[in-house]
């Protein structure tokens, strides 16, 4: 169970060295996507003019406020409130995120199924877990929106976050095939029969 | 006693906000309890992040979540109160939509189809109102919801039939939560509405999740599936985030409605861990914020 300091973009070798339970803080540059970002870059042929390689995406679309453009909110934007949203929604987009966009890294809650767990053995990535509902405290690790792309989706543009002290995270899905999620899952089902024994259920 | 369509407007606007910043005493003592009573390391950090977050919120006087939900107000008319009950609906909506762009908060609502978005929180149908009646004379009371999506994507009905008794419904519950897993930001509050038709059946799923902790079923057989489902969901070892551990949900609340001889309706409302509500309450002395 290491922490390990990332500065972003990473290696592929970083992020092969993480193993579930580990924990990562990260700096530097956060990338945020949604839903309907990735319906529009992988269904409907939309490209970002961000180089995503070897960099950690954040499920997510912000509370943002508009401002003047000035060297601490260079679009206009301010960060209002950052949060985290459910990835198991965007379980599709992993792979082509990572084959087509070179992003080694994604953050979210919840959790991705075992088509991303793949995709992270055979890509090397990994899936970092963030405490969902505590955006308040996320968003004091975000110290400013750099840029923003695919703007007409707001809230669900692509955005580019710069970050401090941006964790811990933990490491929830890696890419040697050990996912919490299945674990968890798989000793939930196993309790299943305790459970409805409890409830007298034949 | 009369209200002015103003009052309710600016009422609207405030508790969207409130919501969104305050959680209530009864969920915070809910957060206290089970931290005391986890045995699990990471479910233990999980939870203490959680609350290290509410307290973040409150100093830097920020939202708790970046969800801003599908806004849901639930409104109480006494019977010694005069309104308009079309201006009321609009002043709520009005408020909604001034929340939003004043303050600003992200709109998080959509046209179905098309994906637009207004950017006021409001759309067809949206913010859902409900109106119901109360005894109290001079009350107007006004609870507000900013239902988040990860939770409300959890939503389950099952038209169960007699012959599968009490067991379809205790099992459907069971196996909900099962499925829900950490999709829906645990631990939770899991609404269960038992009987009814299909809708109204969902409508007290929904009415459950969103009750106080703290509170119980006013049906005593509603109660007593309540106390056993919580136990039994808190054996699955989901935990918080679904990362594992005892803290899966904060309680099962059960609604009940009557329901016809040849049916046995079960669905399942969940609330996350962010169990937000606000409540405005009109009285002839003044209006008075709580939740």
């Amino acid at each position: 169970m290491a922490h390990h300091e990332f500065e972003t973009p990473v290696t592929e070798a970083q992020v092969r060295a993480l193993k579930v339970n580990d924990t990562v803080t990260l700096n530097g540059t956060l990338y945020g996507i949604r839903d309907a970002t990735q319906i529009h870059m992988f269904d409907r042929g939309r490209k970002t003019r961000f180089d995503l390689s070897g960099h950690a995406v954040i499920h997510t679309a912000p509370n943002v406020k508009k401002v003047p453009k000035s060297a601490a909110h260079p679009t206009g934007y301010a960060p209002v409130c950052i949060g985290t949203t459910t990835s198991d929604r965007m379980e599709r987009f992993t792979r082509p995120l990572m084959q087509q966009n070179g992003v080694r890294i994604i953050i979210g809650k919840g959790g991705l199924r075992e088509g991303s767990l793949a995709a992270f053995g055979e890509l090397g990535g990994a899936y970092l877990a963030i405490i969902g509902g505590t955006a308040a405290l996320e968003t004091t690790w975000i110290e400013a929106i750099e840029d923003v792309d695919l703007d007409d989706l707001n809230p669900e543009s692509l955005w580019k976050f710069r970050i401090r002290g941006f964790g811990p995270l933990l490491v929830a899905m890696d890419s040697h095939g050990e996912s919490l999620y299945t674990r968890i899952r798989r000793t939930a089902q196993e309790r299943r029969a305790d459970a409805l024994a409890s409830l007298g259920v034949k | 006693m009369k209200i002015e369509s103003g009052q309710i407007e600016e009422a609207a606007k405030e508790l969207y906000i409130r919501a969104l910043k305050l959680l209530p005493p009864d969920i915070k003592q809910g957060f206290a309890a089970l931290a005391g009573h986890e045995s699990d390391a990471t479910a233990k950090s999980v939870l203490g992040t959680m609350i290290t977050n509410i307290k973040v919120a409150e100093d830097t006087d920020n939202l708790l979540c970046q969800d801003t939900g599908i806004p849901i107000y639930n409104v109480w008319i006494g019977r010694g109160v005069e309104v308009d009950g079309v201006e009321l609906k609009d002043a709520i909506r009005r408020g909604c939509e001034r929340a939003t762009r004043e303050y600003p908060l992200r709109s998080s609502v959509v046209h179905p189809v098309t994906r637009a978005n207004e950017h006021t929180s409001c759309g067809r149908g949206v913010p859902v109102i409900n109106i119901d009646f109360t005894r109290e004379r001079d009350t107007l009371a006004i609870e507000m919801i900013p239902k988040g999506s990860g939770s409300e994507n959890n939503s389950f009905l099952r038209m169960a039939i007699p012959a599968e008794g009490v067991d379809a419904i205790k099992t459907f519950v069971v196996d909900c939560v099962l499925e829900a897993g950490g999709k829906t930001c645990p631990p939770t509050i899991v609404g269960v509405g038992v009987g009814g038709t299909a809708d109204l059946c969902l409508h007290l799923a929904k009415v459950a999740a969103t009750r106080p902790l703290g509170s119980a079923c006013d049906d005593p057989e509603g109660a007593k599936l309540e106390a056993q489902l919580t136990q039994a969901v808190n054996k699955l070892g989901v935990g918080p985030q679904g990362l594992g551990g005892d803290s899966t949900s904060f309680a099962v609340y059960v609604e009940t409605a009557a329901t016809h001889i040849t049916m046995n309706p079960v669905a399942v409302n969940m609330q996350c861990h962010s169990a937000r509500r606000a409540r405005a309450t009109f009285r002839p002395a003044g209006l008075e914020y709580g939740f």
